[in-house]
């Protein structure tokens, strides 16, 4: 098959205005991953899933990722004027990369017998920038395992023709798989909303 | 409506059955009385606690929807909560009646992660253990198929005696009937124990003529091919749009068998065919499994006769503290049910970042309400016990 690269730049030729980009991975022997933008992401799919040299019509997995924003420390040299002579020092600055979730996608090839690409999307953040576009108008085989995302991970998929909760109760407010995710104290009887129990729960759903 | 009844009224059944209709009768769109009907989760036919909202016409299913999650417990999260191999257990209760493959699948992705080896002895031992799973798998999935369409108790009781003899020798070898948890990152947890193969011997060789007399006794029997043949078809397209695995996909005629494409393990060592199916309905469905039997002898035998000496755990297999390095790995095995995968991520710590389940179980009911509608109920039963799923799978 064809390496990511190459494939990176059929697609960018394909579909016009498309960005994408190689994520590594850091585990030797495994595919690195491709990463396609949320407004060209149907397009990519469709170009992938059609193009006679790959053909990936199988949608194999579909996964989210939850990253958290993270606290990076990095050492740089800053020039300081002590006792009128200009010298370097050595200061540490924290730097805070922002959280997002990312919607992974394992494609392969049953009729060309190849695979995997990785295809990756990206939210804008945890919160109120979720929104994906659905695969499953390009590949059937996502529409339950989306739905699950969209359960688990709170991501909201566009275009999806289904979007419910799969595993948990609809009443239920929060997203489970989230790496902050807090449980209830009386899950039990969590989306009862009475006494004690919706004091505590409370503390959990600030939303 | 009524809202109580009076049970000595000789009207008794007909008032009990309009005060039902009223309730769940309601106008279509198109002015046309449907019947809904909540399917499960207690029913025996669905194998489980899972149900499918089902909206009839007369007998005739004009929709449904399955709904999950009620053997929901998150192990994904237990995953990534704990240390790799304490998620090692906890596999087995996936499809609780193939926790041999299920070992398999994760300890595959775990090694495809951290690029361990495994040794030939252990390979072979998985192969073996694998294609039991899978004998076991596929006699009792045609019992509970048979029990469905209504032959209550004999097929089933005569699968379950073969099962029984091979859940004897996953007890012999792990100590446990069904949750072995046998496979370890690197090879396998024991060796096998004195004269074990000369058992498995006995027992393969017995399960070719219950083979023959199962294939006998059912295959043109008449019943079976009015309620199977042409019912529920899965056209090739679907099949491949839906990304349905294992035996369902080859009974739509789809040539892909992950032993075949992947060659994972040593599966490029031995020789076996693919059963494809023409019609891709239940009684291809049905056929599928019995023909992979056939294979899955073949297998074992290749197997037994060449399985070599030697360790069965790369010694350099780090047990404790064990800490892949950062990165991401997808394992995929063929499991009885369909394509079983492992996604991990690995943030360099003791526990895994990511840990995804990839179920054939559930991903093989995405087409479940393409497969029953114009169908009746009754078929209903039929077309999900030819899918076979294990609820343990289907919700995690």
């Amino acid at each position: 098959m064809e390496t990511l690269e190459q494939i990176k730049t059929r697609a960018e030729a394909a579909v016009p205005g498309a960005k994408l980009a190689v994520v590594a991975n850091g585990s030797a022997g495994n595919p690195d991953s491709l990463r396609v933008d949320s407004a060209s992401a149907v397009a990519v799919a469709r170009f992938l899933r059609d193009d006679s040299r790959l053909r990936l019509d199988y949608a194999s997995n579909v996964t989210g990722v939850d990253w958290l924003e993270k606290r990076v420390s990095e050492v740089v040299l800053v020039k300081k004027v002590v006792d009128e002579v200009e010298q370097e020092f050595e200061q540490t600055v924290e730097r805070v990369e922002p959280g997002y979730m990312e919607v992974v996608y394992h494609l392969y090839s049953m009729e060309l017998q190849q695979g995997p690409v990785v295809l990756r999307l990206r939210t804008g953040n945890r919160t109120d920038d979720v929104r994906v576009p659905s695969l499953t108008p390009v590949y059937r085989g996502a529409e339950l395992q989306e739905r699950e995302v969209y359960d688990l991970y709170g991501i909201v998929f566009e275009g999806h023709p289904d979007l419910r909760r799969l595993l948990m109760w609809p009443e239920f407010l929060d997203h489970p798989m989230r790496r902050d995710y807090v449980e209830p104290d009386d899950y039990e009887y969590e989306p009862t909303p009475h006494g004690e129990v919706l004091t505590k729960a409370k503390g959990h759903f600030p939303r | 409506m009524v809202d109580f009844v009076h049970p000595n009224r000789s009207n008794l059944e007909t008032e009990n059955r309009r005060y039902r209709f009223q309730k769940a009768e309601r106008e279509d769109s198109e002015g046309q009385g449907v019947l809904e009907i909540s399917m499960g989760p207690q029913h025996p036919s669905t194998h489980g606690v899972f149900r499918m909202d089902v909206a009839l016409d007369g007998e005739t299913v004009v929709r449904l929807k399955p709904v999950f999650g009620y053997l929901h417990r998150n192990h994904e999260k237990i995953a990534e909560k704990t240390t790799y191999l304490s998620s090692m257990p906890y596999t087995d209760r996936l499809d609780y009646f193939c926790s041999m493959t299920n070992n398999w699948a994760y300890a595959l992705a775990v090694e495809k992660l951290a690029g361990l080896t495994v040794p030939e002895r252990a390979e072979y031992l998985r192969v073996i253990l694998g294609e039991l799973t899978r004998l076991q798998n596929h006699a009792c999935l045609m019992g509970f198929l048979l029990q469905d369409l209504g032959a209550m108790g004999t097929p089933l009781m005569y699968a379950f005696r073969e099962r029984e003899k091979i859940l004897d020798l996953f007890e012999s070898l792990s100590g446990s009937r069904m949750m072995c948890n046998y496979m370890r990152f690197g090879g396998c947890r024991v060796d096998l124990p004195a004269g074990w193969l000369d058992q498995v011997r006995q027992v393969t060789g017995g399960f070719g003529p219950f083979l023959d007399e199962f294939e006998q006794l059912l295959t043109t029997n008449e019943i079976l091919m009015a309620r199977l043949q042409g019912v529920g078809v899965l056209p090739r397209e679907l099949a491949i749009h839906a990304s349905i695995t294992g035996p369902v996909l080859r009974a739509s005629g789809v040539n892909y068998d992950i032993r075949k494409v992947d060659h994972y393990g040593i599966y490029d060592r031995f020789e076996f065919r693919v059963p494809l199916g023409d019609h891709g309905d239940c009684y291809d469905r049905f056929m599928m499994r019995l023909l992979e039997m056939r294979e899955s002898l073949r297998i074992l035998e290749a197997a037994m006769r060449d399985l070599p000496e030697g360790p069965i755990l790369d010694p350099k297999v780090k047990i404790r503290n064990f800490k892949p390095k950062p990165g991401e790995a997808y394992g995929r095995i063929e499991a009885p049910k369909g394509e079983l995968g492992f996604y991990l991520i690995s943030d360099g710590s003791a526990n895994p970042y990511r840990y995804r389940i990839r179920p054939p179980s559930l991903i093989n009911l995405t087409v479940l309400e393409d497969l029953c509608l114009g169908h009746k109920l009754a078929d209903v039963v039929i077309i999900l016990g030819s899918i076979d799923i294990v609820l343990g799978e289907v919700d995690r």
